[in-house]
C-alpha cells in the first residue's frame, strides 16, 4: 500500500536525515516506525506525503508514484492520505465541525453534504456533542479525536500518524490507540505511525521498522522479529542487561506457553538451571517470554538442541574472559526518556 | 478663540482628521495586508520561497519605515501631485499618510502570520490544500486577532501622523492644536484638542482590543 524505495534526504546544511530507506507497508496493516529522536523517522513520514521532498528515491502510495506527480496531481493524491499530528494541528479559529469539514472543502463537497458527513465522522470518533466547540475548549484526547475525524473526512485509504500520542497522558494514549485499532479493523485503514514509545508498537502494530541514524536497522512483522535470534526488537521489548554476561544463555519463548519445557530440560539432560532474569509480554494477544539462564553440568549441547527443537530461540553469550563486567546497554526507549 | 468660534473649528478639524485617518487606514489595509502576506510567503521555507523578492520587498519596507513622517510627506510631494493632482489639502495628505503606514502595517501583518503554527499550515497542505487556500483559509483566519490588533495600532499611529498633515494644509485636530493652541497661545483650544485626541485614541484602542478578543478562540 505504501512502498518507499531508496529514500534519501540530505538537508541544505549537509545533515543526512535519511540514508537509503526501503519500506513496504501492506494494505490493512498497522506499521510502526520506532526510533529515538534524530533517527530520521519524522523525516521519513513527512516524505511519504511529500511535505518533505526527498533528495533521492521514490514513494508510492496506493499504486501511485507520488514523487513523479506534478503539483496539482499531488494535491489530489494527498486528499487520499490522512495525517494526524503530535500537537493536533487544529485550526483554532474554527469549531470542531468546521475543522472536520476542512478537507471536505478542499475536495469540493457541497455544503449540504458536508454537514452530514461531519456528523457521521464525529460520531465515529465519539465526539457527537462537541461539534460547535472550539479546539481550545477540548482536552488533549478530544483534540486528537478531532484530528482523526478530520484525517478520515475525505475517506483516505492510508493514515499517517506523526507521534500522535506523544503529547497525551497514558490513559488517553490507550484510548486513542484503541480508536486507531478499531478504525483499522472497521474501515480496513492502512496506518503508518512513527513513535519513540515501545508500548505503542506493542499495543497496536502488526509490523515494525526500527530506525537508527537514517536507516532501517530492522523491519518485519512483530511475530517474525521476535522469532529472529538477535533481533533489536526483542531486546527492546524485553530489557535484559546487554551484552549478556559470559556463559549465560538467553531464551525467547515465542511459541506455546503450555509445554513444561524447563522441567523436561532439567530432568532429561541433567543440567542445573539458574534463572537470572526474565520478563513476559503480550504481543498481539500471544504471550511471549524471554529468560536469561545459566546452565551448568549435564548434557549442555543436548539441552540447547532440545530447546531449539521445541521452538525456543536460543542465544548463547560467548564464554568470554573470567571476571568481565557486563555493560548495561541502554535501549531506545530508555534513551528517549 | 471664543466659544462661538471654537465649536465649528473643532467640528471641522475632527471631520478632517476622521477623513484623513479613515481613508489612509482603508488604503493601508488594502495595500499592507498583501504586502505582509508576501513578506511571509516569499521567505525561505515559506509557501513560495523567493529570497530575491523577499529581499527587495523587505528593503522597500525598511526604507519606508526609516523616514520620519514629516520628511516622507515632503519628499513625496511630486508623487502626491501625480496621484491627487494637488500637493495641499486633506485629500493630498492621505497619500503620504498611506505610504507611511503601509510598511508599518505590513510588518505587523508579517509578525501576526508568523505566529500561525507551522504544523497547522503543513496539516492543511497534507490535506491537499493549495497555496491560495492555505493563505486565505488557514493563515489569515488563524492570524485574524493579530491582524485586527495590528490595524488598531496602525490607526492610532495614523492619528499621530495626521497631526503633521497641517504642514501641507491637511488640517485636522493636530493642526488646530498647533496653530491656535501653540502659535497663538490659546490654552483652551490646546486643552480641548488634546482631550479630544486622547478620548478618540482610547475609544479606538478599546474597540480594537475588544474585537481582537472576540475573534480569538485560543
Amino acid at each position: 500500500m505504501i512502498h518507499v524505495s531508496g529514500l534519501r534526504k540530505v538537508y541544505g546544511n549537509g545533515v543526512v536525515a535519511l540514508d537509503g530507506v526501503d519500506l513496504d507497508v501492506r494494505e490493512g496493516e498497522i506499521f510502526g516506525v520506532l526510533g529515538q529522536s534524530g533517527a530520521g523517522k519524522s523525516t521519513l513520514l513527512r516524505c511519504v506525503n511529500l511535505l518533505e521532498r526527498p533528495t533521492a528515491g521514490t514513494v508510492t502510495v496506493a499504486g501511485q508514484e507520488l514523487t513523479a506527480l506534478g503539483r496539482a496531481e499531488l494535491r489530489r493524491a494527498r486528499q487520499g492520505i490522512g495525517m494526524i499530528h503530535q500537537h493536533f494541528a487544529l485550526l483554532s479559529s474554527r469549531t470542531v465541525a468546521a475543522n472536520v469539514a476542512f478537507p471536505l472543502e478542499v475536495a469540493g463537497l457541497p455544503r449540504a453534504r458536508r454537514a452530514a458527513r461531519v456528523r457521521e465522522l464525529l460520531e465515529l470518533v465519539g465526539l457527537e456533542g462537541k461539534a460547535s466547540a472550539y479546539p481550545a475548549q477540548l482536552s488533549g484526547g478530544q483534540k486528537q479525536r478531532v484530528g482523526i475525524a478530520r484525517a478520515l473526512a475525505a475517506g483516505p485509504k492510508v493514515l499517517l500518524s506523526d507521534e500522535a500520542t506523544s503529547a497525551l497522558d497514558p490513559g488517553t494514549t490507550q484510548s486513542i490507540l484503541a480508536l486507531l485499532k478499531r478504525l483499522n479493523a472497521e474501515l480496513g485503514l492502512t496506518i503508518l505511525l512513527i513513535t519513540h514509545e515501545m508500548h505503542v508498537i506493542k499495543g497496536v502494530c502488526d509490523s515494525v521498522a526500527i530506525m537508527r541514524d537514517g536507516r532501517v536497522a530492522e523491519a518485519g512483522t512483530l511475530a517474525d522479529l521476535v522469532a529472529r535470534p538477535g533481533s533489536l526488537l526483542t531486546r527492546e521489548i524485553f530489557p535484559l542487561p546487554e551484552p549478556a554476561p559470559p556463559g549465560t544463555v538467553t531464551l525467547t519463548f515465542a511459541g506455546s506457553a503450555d509445554e513444561p519445557v524447563m522441567s523436561s530440560l532439567v530432568r532429561g539432560f541433567d543440567v542445573d538451571v539458574n534463572v537470572l532474569g526474565g520478563s513476559l509480554e503480550d504481543l498481539g494477544g500471544r504471550p511471549v517470554g524471554r529468560l536469561r539462564v545459566r546452565m551448568d553440568g549435564g548434557d549442555h549441547a543436548g539441552a540447547l538442541a532440545y530447546l531449539r527443537e521445541r521452538g525456543v530461540i536460543v542465544e548463547q553469550a560467548p564464554p568470554g574472559a573470567e571476571g568481565t563486567v557486563p555493560v548495561q546497554a541502554r535501549t531506545i526507549t530508555e534513551e528517549a526518556r | 478663540m471664543n466659544g462661538d468660534e471654537l465649536l465649528p473649528a473643532l467640528t471641522q478639524a475632527t471631520g478632517e482628521t476622521v477623513q484623513m485617518v479613515f481613508w489612509s487606514a482603508l488604503l493601508t489595509l488594502v495595500l499592507g495586508l498583501p504586502l505582509g502576506v508576501f513578506l511571509v510567503t516569499t521567505d525561505r521555507g515559506g509557501l513560495t520561497p523567493a529570497p530575491a523578492v523577499k529581499a527587495v520587498l523587505g528593503g522597500i519596507v525598511n526604507v519606508g519605515r526609516s523616514l520620519p513622517f514629516i520628511v516622507l510627506m515632503v519628499a513625496i510631494l511630486p508623487f502626491t501631485r501625480l496621484v491627487t493632482g494637488t500637493t495641499i489639502g486633506t485629500v493630498a495628505a492621505i497619500v503620504p499618510l498611506t505610504l507611511g503606514a503601509v510598511p508599518f502595517y505590513a510588518r505587523l501583518v508579517e509578525t501576526a502570520l508568523r505566529g500561525v503554527e507551522r504544523e497547522v499550515v503543513e496539516a492543511a497542505q497534507a490535506m491537499g490544500a493549495g497555496r491560495a487556500r492555505v493563505v486565505g483559509r488557514v493563515m489569515l483566519p488563524e492570524a485574524l486577532p493579530g491582524l485586527v490588533a495590528g490595524l488598531t495600532v496602525t490607526v492610532v499611529a495614523l492619528i499621530g501622523y495626521s497631526a503633521m498633515a497641517g504642514a501641507i494644509g491637511g488640517g485636522g485636530l493636530g493642526d488646530l492644536a498647533i496653530r491656535y493652541g501653540y502659535q497663538r497661545f490659546d490654552t483652551a483650544v490646546m486643552v480641548v484638542t488634546v482631550v479630544l485626541l486622547v478620548v478618540v485614541v482610547q475609544v479606538i484602542q478599546s474597540l480594537g482590543d475588544l474585537l481582537a478578543r472576540r475573534l480569538s478562540h485560543r
